[in-house]
């Protein structure tokens, strides 16, 4: 009996370990799910955010740097502020701030108190360093070091554009999958739409953690961490100098400047004022800064040049006299008297009458008139309203080649295209075959329902120094550096007019003369053939719009530029002598007695308050 | 010359097995407490560490060890009654001086210096039981016998009770395997297991279901036999369905009684361990939280285990009681499989091993007393193990020598070495 038992003890000891070790092989081999759940217990996924690429101008001069501020940290647990009110001193924040900060961080989702929570955020380093004897009698503090946007040069803000917090649409919309929520996200300006090439790539780091939510170092040796990469840097268009040189000008003005190499598109200047510092939307005051930007009557935020939409005025009769060629019903050589009362249309004294060189030398408005109407009642042997629309709509078609009534391709978020009306929109209003030309005359001289935005006035000065092409406007030369550097193609295709070239030289001449002896002659600067066109555009709130458009130099044309200043008056007044010291700047660096005079002039001319009452 | 014998006799393969199970423990304890920051420099040998405290506890169990061996084998069977009633007085006066740890009244302390008295109650009742049943005059089959027998094991468990400590007593369950080599009927095992079983079907079932089957399965054994006996004679077929048929009845009377018991007389805690074990998902944060953080850690080790000090569960708090009684879940997580597959195969040769040393006893004191070391060894093995993946309920029993604890690495240490010591004389035992 002893034999035998002694074996069923010996294999009841064998048949519990064997169960086990089958039980163990399915829970350690078998099942997958708590390998998973033991890695979610212990580790913790950080992530680690790149440097954003940094944004030069077209000489490798600096406009975006990144900057280190440091977010203060607590864990709560170990906090010992023993002085609250110096505390509260040295980080200048009320001590009513600083129980709220409190208060709302241990109200916060997620919240532990053996973890270390932000408390104050973005500190620049000597705010930070302000604050260290203070902190050396404190404890459970512990700074985070992260980047933010920095200019060193407070210029472009608008081009430029800021980034921030990703917003739950945009998090919504996003199908990539690359954000989350929390990542800063190019808003506005080249931040934005570059944001694909200068975010960079965010890395991931695994710590391990304890029960209790404490760090404890790096999992599996960092061996599953993936660097972040830096984003790439862009080298933009932009001629810092000159931009600097416009914003000067432009101080206490509404308004937009846009200069373009016509030679290749790249955009050398943007200006709108009234700007702001582009500083001020970054770091610890951001909202602050937002807030009071935001509810600015004076809207520095909006983006003018590719978003207010104008009426040219007369700088469209240069559009008019190309497209009135291209539809056979204009010469050179084509003369109409400046027949205010006849044709019901104001003037301004000038010589007269002109061919079409001196209608835009003087800017003649019955001239004009009278080119418009020949356009629109161009014989086609059916009745007037009938001829109307057919020719309206061949007009149209001229127009829009020149990049009127769309967004052109720019590499810049929220253009607006502006309005060229079609027959529909007048058909709508006037209703079918009830419209003809003196019913849509105001479109002659660039008045009217037309709206154009200030890029679209820069594209026209280049399309006519390029005799009947443009390149999409950008801002952007080159992304990334050394192997890794690329050209859009986008921006390196030629866009034709369906004006035919040879109608182009008529009006470079015209233009030529406006400075020489015309209209802008004032504006003349020694040395430089500038073509430009003024304009003055009506507007029913105040005075005059004061417009300009111009290139230089005449031939083989190195920049051209629009200039719109909201009631700044004539186009001679105010548009054209900043247009050209931009053109003497760009093209000489240099200036004269007379220029500086012409700048000082144009400087100090505070429209804003002389027109106060409009922005009330 | 008698060292020369002791040291010849002396059995070294459990000693060398013994030594492994130690230094394991050890250096799974310094696993537990490890913390992989690399400016934290820890020294395994470090006093205000587990691992460090367990070295001490190691060195004492040394020279317990050594006293064991000096002193002479005849005294444990000659004192083992003294011995016992000794313990009992202990565990009685625990009840009222003892520290509460955790709930239970079971630990009695002189300064820093703390022990479990029912730690030892279970190595003196062995002794005392040992002693009780080597008499030659004791005859296994008298119904005396067995009254006293019960008596010896129940006088310690009652008082352990008291103290609040239902491990502690359900160690005692052990000794069934000792007296089922000693003549214990069979049955009173094969009962037992199905009373345990039946006792979890009743849980994970419904009681109704659970009573038509059992019902059914009686029916289809009467049919069974009715169809394989040979002769059909039909009293004692009758008799033996209603033998079958009384026992159904019985089991179906276990399955509505249960309900009132888990109800009524458990604690609980104790009700929440068994719920917890029968469906480990009902309650993860709250009684469920330390069988699923046990399961997680010894599940993540996988084929090959995360590595020694790897593992992240047990170092990081992440299942309670770690280096106690949940000390497995380091070897799970860091060794996986191979490891834990290991040390279950030294556990069973070990114990193989004590039970064959036991058989080649020639006194029965020795070899009763065998069995009581590997029976003990065993169900502590079977618990402690158990509850760490999730089929035992969480009893708070240590791993032999591997858990951190001096009064449980003393109990074990003495428990076994008596063992080896009445083994090494055992030539001697024979004139006696």
């Amino acid at each position: 009996m002893g034999k035998e038992r002694k074996l069923v003890v010996q294999l009841i000891f064998i048949l519990v370990g064997l169960i086990y070790i089958v039980r163990l092989f399915f829970l350690q081999v078998v099942e997958d799910k708590y390998k998973e759940e033991a890695e979610k217990n212990a580790t913790r996924k950080i992530i680690e955010y790149p440097f954003r690429g940094l944004i030069y101008d077209r000489n490798q001069k600096m406009l975006v740097i990144n900057m280190i501020v440091i977010d203060l940290m607590v864990v709560m647990k170990e906090m010992r502020v023993p002085d609250t009110l110096r505390f509260c001193q040295a980080f200048n924040i009320s001590k009513e701030e600083f129980i709220q900060i409190i208060k709302k961080v241990k109200q916060e989702k997620g919240y532990n108190k053996n973890r270390p929570v932000p408390i104050i955020k973005q500190l620049s380093i000597e705010d930070y360093g302000k604050g260290l004897d203070v902190l050396a009698d404190c404890q459970g503090f512990y700074r985070q070091e992260r980047t933010i946007r920095s200019y060193p040069h407070q210029s472009l803000a608008n081009g430029l554009g800021y980034i921030g917090e990703i917003s739950k649409t945009q998090l919504e919309k996003s199908t990539e999958g690359y954000y989350e929520q929390g990542d800063l996200v190019g808003i506005s300006g080249l931040e934005a739409s570059y944001e694909k090439y200068i975010r960079g790539k965010k890395g991931v780091r695994y710590i391990m953690k304890d029960v209790h939510g404490v760090v404890k170092g790096s999992y599996h040796n960092g061996e599953q961490d993936i660097l972040s990469e830096p984003g790439e840097n862009l080298y933009t268009t932009i001629d810092l100098e000159l931009q600097k040189f416009g914003e000067e000008m432009m101080k206490n003005k509404i308004g937009s400047i846009v200069a373009i190499e016509p030679s290749t598109g790249e955009i050398l200047a943007f200006i709108s004022a009234p700007t702001y510092d582009p500083n001020a939307l970054t770091g610890r005051y951001f909202s602050k800064n937002y807030d009071s930007l935001n509810r600015n009557p004076m809207k520095p935020l909006f983006n003018r040049p590719l978003m207010a939409m104008y009426p040219p005025g007369s700088i469209f009769k240069l559009a008019q006299a190309l497209v009135g060629q291209q539809m056979g019903v204009l010469r050179p050589t084509t003369i109409y008297p400046c027949n205010k009362a006849a044709v019901g249309v104001n003037c301004h004294p000038h010589p007269s009458p002109n061919d079409l060189k001196g209608s835009i030398q003087w800017s003649c408005n019955p001239y004009y008139f009278t080119v418009f109407k020949t356009m629109i009642h161009k014989n086609r042997n059916t009745n007037k309203y009938r001829e109307s629309e057919l020719n309206f709509d061949d007009w149209r078609k001229h127009m829009f080649t020149f990049g009127f009534g769309q967004k052109l391709k720019v590499d810049m978020p929220n253009m607006k295209g502006g309005f060229l009306p079609t027959n529909s929109y007048y058909d709508k209003i006037y209703g079918d075959l009830a419209w003809k030309h003196s019913t849509i005359r105001s479109l002659d001289i660039g008045q009217g329902e037309l709206l154009i935005v200030p890029i679209q006035m820069a594209n026209l000065a280049a399309t006519v120094a390029n005799k009947g092409f443009y390149y999409t406007p950008h801002f952007v030369k080159c992304i990334g550096e050394g192997k890794n550097a690329r050209i859009l193609k986008e921006y390196t295709g030629k866009h034709y007019t369906s004006i035919d070239s040879s109608f182009f030289q008529i009006v470079i001449e015209g233009m030529f003369m406006v400075v020489e002896h015309g209209t802008a002659y004032f504006d003349k600067i020694k040395g430089i053939e500038i073509c430009g066109k003024t304009g003055t555009a009506q507007n029913p709130h105040g005075d005059d719009h004061s417009v300009f458009i111009s290139f230089a130099p005449k031939s083989n044309p190195k920049i051209a530029i629009a200039v719109y200043v909201e009631n700044g008056g004539f186009g001679a007044v105010t548009a054209a002598p900043i247009a050209n010291l931009m053109i003497e700047k760009y093209l000489t660096d240099t200036s004269t007695a007379m220029t500086r005079w012409m700048r000082t002039n144009v400087t100090e001319k505070d429209l804003i308050l002389k027109n106060k009452k409009l922005y009330q | 010359m008698r060292q020369d014998s002791l040291t010849r006799n002396i059995d070294w393969i459990t000693i060398l097995l013994y030594a492994l199970f130690i230094m394991l423990g050890w250096l799974n304890i310094f696993a537990v407490v490890y913390n992989p920051d690399p400016e934290v420099k820890q020294n395994i040998f470090d006093l205000s560490l587990n691992s460090g405290k367990q070295l001490l506890w190691i060195g004492s169990a040394g020279i317990l060890i050594l006293m064991i061996f000096a002193i002479d084998f005849k005294f444990y069977s000659a004192f083992a009654y003294v011995l016992y009633g000794f313990v009992v007085l202990m565990v009685i006066a625990t009840i009222f001086i003892g520290l509460e740890v955790n709930g239970s009244h079971s630990w009695i302390g002189i300064g820093d210096f703390r022990v479990q008295p029912a730690e030892f109650a279970k190595l003196f009742t062995a002794l005392a039981l040992s002693r009780y049943l080597g008499d030659v005059n004791t005859k296994f089959e008298k119904r005396k016998t067995k009254l006293i027998v019960a008596g010896i094991l129940f006088l310690p468990c009652l008082f352990i009770l008291l103290q609040n400590e239902t491990g502690g007593v359900l160690v005692f369950s052990a000794f069934t395997l000792v007296l089922f080599r000693e003549g214990l009927s069979p049955w009173v095992l094969i009962i037992g297991v199905a009373a345990v079983a039946l006792f979890i079907f009743t849980l994970i079932f419904d009681k109704y279901n659970l009573s038509i089957g059992l019902l059914l399965l009686s029916a289809l054994v009467i049919i069974i036999r009715v169809v394989t006996v040979r002769k059909v004679v039909f009293k004692p077929i009758m008799l033996n369905s209603l033998l079958i048929i009384g026992v159904a009845i019985i089991c179906i009377g276990i399955v509505f009684s249960v309900n009132f018991l888990i109800n009524n007389v458990l604690q609980e805690h104790q009700r929440n361990r068994i719920m917890v074990l029968v469906n480990p998902e009902i309650d993860k944060r709250g009684q469920g939280y330390q069988v699923n953080q046990s399961k997680v850690a010894i599940g993540s080790g996988g084929f090959f285990g995360q590595g020694f000090l790897q593992g992240t569960q047990t170092k990081f708090d992440f299942v309670p009681e770690q280096s106690t009684d949940f000390i497995f879940c380091t070897i799970g997580e860091e060794h996986g499989w191979i490891g834990s597959t290991f040390l279950i195969a030294l556990y069973i040769l070990f114990m193989v091993r004590i039970v064959n040393l036991a058989e080649r006893q020639k006194d029965s004191f020795a070899r009763i007393y065998g069995y009581c070391v590997a029976s003990i060894i065993f169900f502590h093995f079977m618990v402690n193990i158990g509850m760490t993946i999730g089929v035992f309920p969480i009893i708070g029993i240590p791993l032999p020598f591997f858990s951190y604890g001096g009064s449980s690495l003393w109990s074990f240490t003495i428990l076994l070495f008596i063992f080896l010591k009445l083994d090494a004389h055992r030539n001697q035992m024979l004139a006696h």
